[in-house]
Formats: structure tokens, sequence, C-alpha cells
């Protein structure tokens, strides 16, 4: 059973009235792997999750979770998942601990069952469990999130988005906090813009407009880039995009933080030559032969 | 079995935290009985009437005196031209005025029978409608006194006029209060359990929750009933709250059986929370249940019968109150405390109710589990 496949998913698509939002999806996440889903807003992530959490209905294709479908056999699915809504969706009007407390309660178990698995993220908002959920910040709220989405010790965690709008100190946090939760046993289905986020997983799938365009590790991913990138760095980093556009040799422009990542179409650039045709307007120019990364990919595949 | 329990208790505790719901359940209901009930009432209390008689006589005289001496008429002026009175009811200073033409006593005696005028103010149509019906009865008491003197001479003598004696029953002395109140009442628990059942449900939507709590493995009727029943007690609650200001404060005579009323009012709010839940799946936002359930309550609320009987309606009116259950609940509620009905008096309302509540609750909890 080592390669027991805990989520499958075969050719799933789902349709909005005329918006085909998933197009013919297929992946699959083995026990105890955390999977990532990377993909920009609107690529149908959501949809996906909403299916595999038998809140919808797929248009056609089949989904399975524990050899269970997500149509037919949706009660015994329920019971054992931990979904975590790209919005916040605990009763803001309930307490810290009220909210804790009714979701263990539906589940049919109580919060001091379960609190081990939970004690690491719950005990940091534990001081706090008398204040209505709707008065926590950001990061808090990702907390007793995870904690209420755990509180019924589920095989199997889905989290939409759970990192978006909150700042990068309780992004890092969190992601530290679903490695352990990996380590403990639970097979972990997370999606996320930040690409930054996908070296943390097991595996991603990289999603654009309702179609995955590769399933990898992000290590593999990378090493499939298969080109030379360099980056770029000038005073005027806005002319310098327009300006290396204007150069023949350069193929792909990006702009990545402070410096751009740039291809060329012979797989080779000539230092001296890239830095004299830059020099009329630019100063303190750099350039760097770089690797991959997870970004780049995504790029690079989108435009194919 | 215990889920429905949680639910319950979460319930509570969300709509006693709630700082609009306790002024809402205590205070709405004081409000509406004892503003409603004194502001709204049918009863004409000084009616100003322009006097223009142009007879002079002992007769029109005697009938002026008859309507300076009744409660309900203050004499608002006196003149000899029509077109001046009619001026003063242009200028809102007269309601009614009453026109006696010359000859008045003349003709009275000569042919036995003569014409005076009536000319009301219809700007209100109610308020017209009970000026000339309270006129007409003072006109004709009058009349029967005439008849009374006229026929005073010997031979006549043994010919009595006919005396109607009037008695209403239930409400003796047609107290608008003791009508009014039970149909206060029924709108009040309306709304309360129509808007908040609706409401509630939607806001969960609108916060998102309700994908929370669809990914657990409460059933729908858990939950449907786990935001039913709260509503229902504060319903009920309403109706004990209500029925104690109107003992205490209006006097309002509670006849029939209490249980009963609370028996019925059970079935009743099955077919209002019901409706409520099915606008919940109509609607996603609280502000598309306010619009929706207004229109309903609107429709409903006026064609109910708590202002006007609802046998006076047309006929396709009276075909569509078959769905109005304001209609059932506004008849028993008074059938019940006015008249003291028994369950076989109402037993048509009350199983039209229970069908009518059993097929809503169908229709909206299929709604549910497809919209969900």
């Amino acid at each position: 059973m080592d390669n027991e496949y805990i989520i499958e998913v075969k050719d799933l698509k789902k349709s909005y009235d005329k918006v085909e939002a998933v197009k013919g999806v297929n992946f699959s996440v083995s026990k105890g792997e955390l999977f990532g889903l990377i993909g920009p807003d609107g690529a149908g992530k959501t949809s996906i999750f909403r299916i595999l959490t038998t809140l919808l209905y797929p248009s056609s294709g089949e989904a399975t979770i524990f050899g269970y479908n997500v149509v037919a056999d949706y009660k015994k699915i329920r019971n054992n998942i931990g979904y975590m809504p790209q919005r916040f969706s605990l009763y803001q009007d309930l307490s810290v601990i009220e909210n804790l407390e009714f979701f263990a309660q539906v589940f049919g178990t109580t919060v001091e069952q379960n609190y081990d698995l939970i004690k690491d993220i719950y005990s940091q908002i534990e001081p706090f469990k008398n204040r209505l959920a709707g008065k926590l910040s950001g990061g808090m709220k990702q907390k007793l999130a995870l904690s209420c989405a755990l509180i019924h010790s589920p095989d199997v965690l889905i989290l939409d988005e759970p990192t978006t709008g909150v700042d990068a100190v309780s992004r890092k946090e969190f992601w530290e906090m679903l490695i352990r939760l990996k380590q403990k046993g639970i097979t972990i289905l997370v999606s996320t813009p930040y690409m930054d986020e996908a070296n943390l997983c097991d595996r991603v799938g990289l999603i654009q407009d309702g179609k995955i365009m590769t399933i990898n590790t992000p290590h593999h991913i990378t090493a499939q880039f298969g080109r030379k990138l360099w980056e770029v760095k000038s005073d005027n980093i806005y002319r310098l995009i327009t300006d290396l556009k204007q150069i023949d040799f350069v193929d792909t422009v990006y702009p990545f933080g402070e410096f751009l990542h740039i291809t060329s179409k012979t797989n080779e650039i000539d230092d001296n030559k890239l830095k004299a045709l830059l020099q009329p307007n630019h100063t303190s120019i750099k350039l760097n032969q770089i690797n991959a990364n997870i970004e780049d990919c995504f790029m690079e595949l989108m435009n194919k | 079995m215990k889920k429905i329990l949680y639910i319950l208790q979460k319930e509570f505790i969300q709509v006693f935290r709630n700082k609009t719901m306790l002024p809402m359940i205590f205070g709405v209901p004081i409000i509406q009985l004892v503003v409603l009930v004194h502001a709204a009432t049918l009863e004409m209390k000084s009616i100003d009437l322009y006097i223009v008689d142009k007879d002079l006589s002992s007769l029109s005289t005697k009938l002026v005196n008859k309507f300076e001496g009744s409660p309900f008429y203050t004499i608002s002026g006196r003149s000899f031209s029509i077109d001046q009175a009619n001026k003063e009811i242009e200028n809102n200073k007269a309601d009614v005025i009453l026109h006696i033409p010359n000859g008045f006593e003349h003709n009275l005696i000569r042919n036995n029978s003569s014409e005076i005028q009536l000319l009301i103010d219809g700007i209100n149509g109610t308020a017209a409608n009970l000026i000339n019906a309270y006129s007409i009865s003072v006109i004709s008491d009058f009349n029967k006194n005439i008849i009374v003197d006229l026929t005073q001479m010997p031979k006549m003598a043994e010919m009595e006029p006919i005396s109607i004696q009037t008695s209403f029953w239930y409400n003796p002395e047609l107290n608008y209060k003791t009508y009014m109140l039970p149909g206060i009442l029924v709108i009040l628990v309306t709304i309360i359990s129509l808007f908040m059942t609706a409401m509630n449900i939607v806001r969960e939507k609108e916060m998102g929750t309700i994908e929370q709590i669809n990914v657990t493995p409460i059933r729908k009727y858990e939950f449907i009933i786990g935001k039913l029943v709260p509503f229902m007690i504060i319903a009920l609650f309403e109706l004990a709250f209500g029925l104690t200001i109107g003992k205490i404060f209006f006097h309002i005579p509670i006849v029939g059986s209490v249980g009963l009323l609370f028996g019925f009012t059970l079935v009743y709010l099955l077919v209002v929370l019901s409706l409520g839940l099915f606008i919940s799946t109509l609607a996603s936002t609280q502000q598309q249940v306010m619009f929706i359930s207004f229109f309903f309550m609107l429709v409903f609320i006026l064609m109910s019968g708590i202002f006007t009987p609802t046998e006076s309606m047309p006929l396709w009116a009276q075909r569509v109150n078959i769905i109005n259950p304001f209609y059932y609940y506004m008849r028993v509620i008074r059938m019940i405390l006015l008249k003291g009905s028994e369950f076989w008096d109402i037993s048509r309302e009350f199983f039209s109710l229970l069908i009518y509540g059993t097929i809503m609750l169908s229709l909206a909890t299929w709604r549910y589990r497809k919209v969900a």
C-alpha cells in the first residue's frame, strides 16, 4: 500500500452557464503527501476544491477521496476531511472557543479529545479564546480556521489559498505548521497563487485557465526548464523592460522583484554586447546567469 | 439528535449576542401594540360639522340640536351659503356639511317627506364611510321621533313605529381595540418568525459559514430543524408576551382556550417558518430577503382581513386568500380570543394550514437541497 492514492481526480470538468472553469483536470495525491495546486486567480483551483469537498457537482469526470466518489458517497467523505475555504468562514459572532467547540461537537467529538493535534496551532490563539472570531487579526483567523478544520482529526486536509492576504511572517509560520501536520501522516491538498510556496510542497500541479500544465516535484519542474536564464538589473527598471524587448536576441522578459528575468533566442547572451546595447540609457547594469524557479517555469509553460 | 441540540445552542448564543435582537424581541411588541392599537383606531371622535340651515324652523333646529348633542360631532361653523360651506371643506376646516333646504319643515308636514343634503369630504374613503354611517344613524333616529310626533293624533295613536334593537355579539361595544389587538399580534408573530428565519439563513450564506457547515456531517434536516426551532420558540414567546400586554393594558377578552391558540399558532408557524426558509433559498443577500419578504407581507396583510372584512372582497381575492397564511390566523385568533371557539370550530383552518405547512416545508427543503 505504499503508493496508495488518497485523492484521485480523473478528467474533471466544471462549467458555470457558458464559462468552462475546469477543463479536464487529472491528478492524484498519495497518502501523507503535501500536494500544491499553484496558479493565478481564476485558474479553477477553488472549483476543483469545492468539488472535492462535496460542495459542488462536477459537470463531468470523476473525483474520489479514499476511493469514495465525491458525488455518490459524499457523506462518508465529509466525516473524514478538513476543509478551509478561501474566505474566513467561521462564525464571527462566536468566540474562538465557541467556534472550536461547535465544530468539534457537530463532528461528534470534543476539543479535549483531539487537543494534541491542534495544540501547536491553537496554543498561539488560546490567550484570546474568549475573543469574538470577527475581532481576530488575519493571521489569528487563519490559525483558528485551521484548528477548526483539524478538530475532528481528519485524514485529509484541503486548504484553499490559506495564505492569501496574510503577512509574510504568518505565511511562513503557517507553512511550518502544514509541514508538521504532514509529518503526522495527514494528506494535505493546498492551493496558492504564491509561486514561492511551491517549493515547500512534495509535488505541485501548475494550473492555468482550467487546465493543469504540469505535475511534478518542485525540483523536477525547475529542472525541466531546459534553457538558460539570466537576471538583469539597472537603475531604471521600467525603461529596462522596454529596452530589452527591443533587442533582437532577447526572447522573454519578466519582472521578478528588483530583477528582470530574461531568456535568449540563441540560449546564449554575450555579457558585453548586452551591456553595450543598454549603455546609453542605463547605469550600474548587473547581469547574472541563474537557475529557473517555479514562477519562471510557470511563465514558460503559459506561453507554450 | 444531539447535533440538533448543539446547533440550537449555537443559534441561541448568536441570537442573544446580536445587539439588535433583544430590543426587537421586547421593544417591537410593546411599541406595535401600544402605539398601533391606540393610533390605528377606526372610531371618529370629533367630526367637524358645518351647518347650512336655510329653513330655520323648529324642526330643523331640532335636527341640528340632535347633531350638537352627539358626542361625535363638533359644530365648526354655520352660514346660509353653500359656497361658503364648500370652502370650509376645501380648507380642511369641516368634514361634513349638513344642508337643510328652505321649506324642510313645511314639506315634511305637508307631504310626509322632505329632503336634506349631506356633503362629506371623501378624501379618506374610510373616514367618509364612517361619517356617512354616523350621520345617517343620527338622522334616522331623528326621523323616528318625527313619526312619533306627527302620529300623535288620537285616531292613529295605536300605530307604533317598529323599533330595532341592535346588539353586537362577542364585542358588544364594538370596541376597536378588542378587534385590532389580535390582528396586530398576528403581524407581530409573523414578522418575527418570517424575517428572522430568512435573514438568519441568508446571513450564513453571506458570511460563507454555510460552506463550513456543509462540509460537516450535519444532515440537511438537522440544519433546518436547528434553524427553525429557535425562531418558533421566540415567536411563541412573542405571542405570550403580546397577549399579556393586551390583557393587562387593554383588557382584551380571552374567552377561548389559550392552549388551543398556542397549538394553532404552532401549525401557523410551520407555514411561516417554511416560507422564511423558502425565501432564503431564493435570496443570496439579506437585502434581497427584505424585499421579497416585504412584498409578501404587504400583500398578505392587506388581504388578511385585519382592516377590512375578507367577505367583502371580490371572489378572486377570496380565492387568493387560500394561500394567505395571515388570513387563516387572523380569523382563528379572533375566533378563539373573542368568541371562545373550540377545536371543531377552527378545524377547517387548522387542517388547511397543516396541509399548507407540510407542502411549504417540503418545497423549501427540496429547494434548499437543490441550491446548497
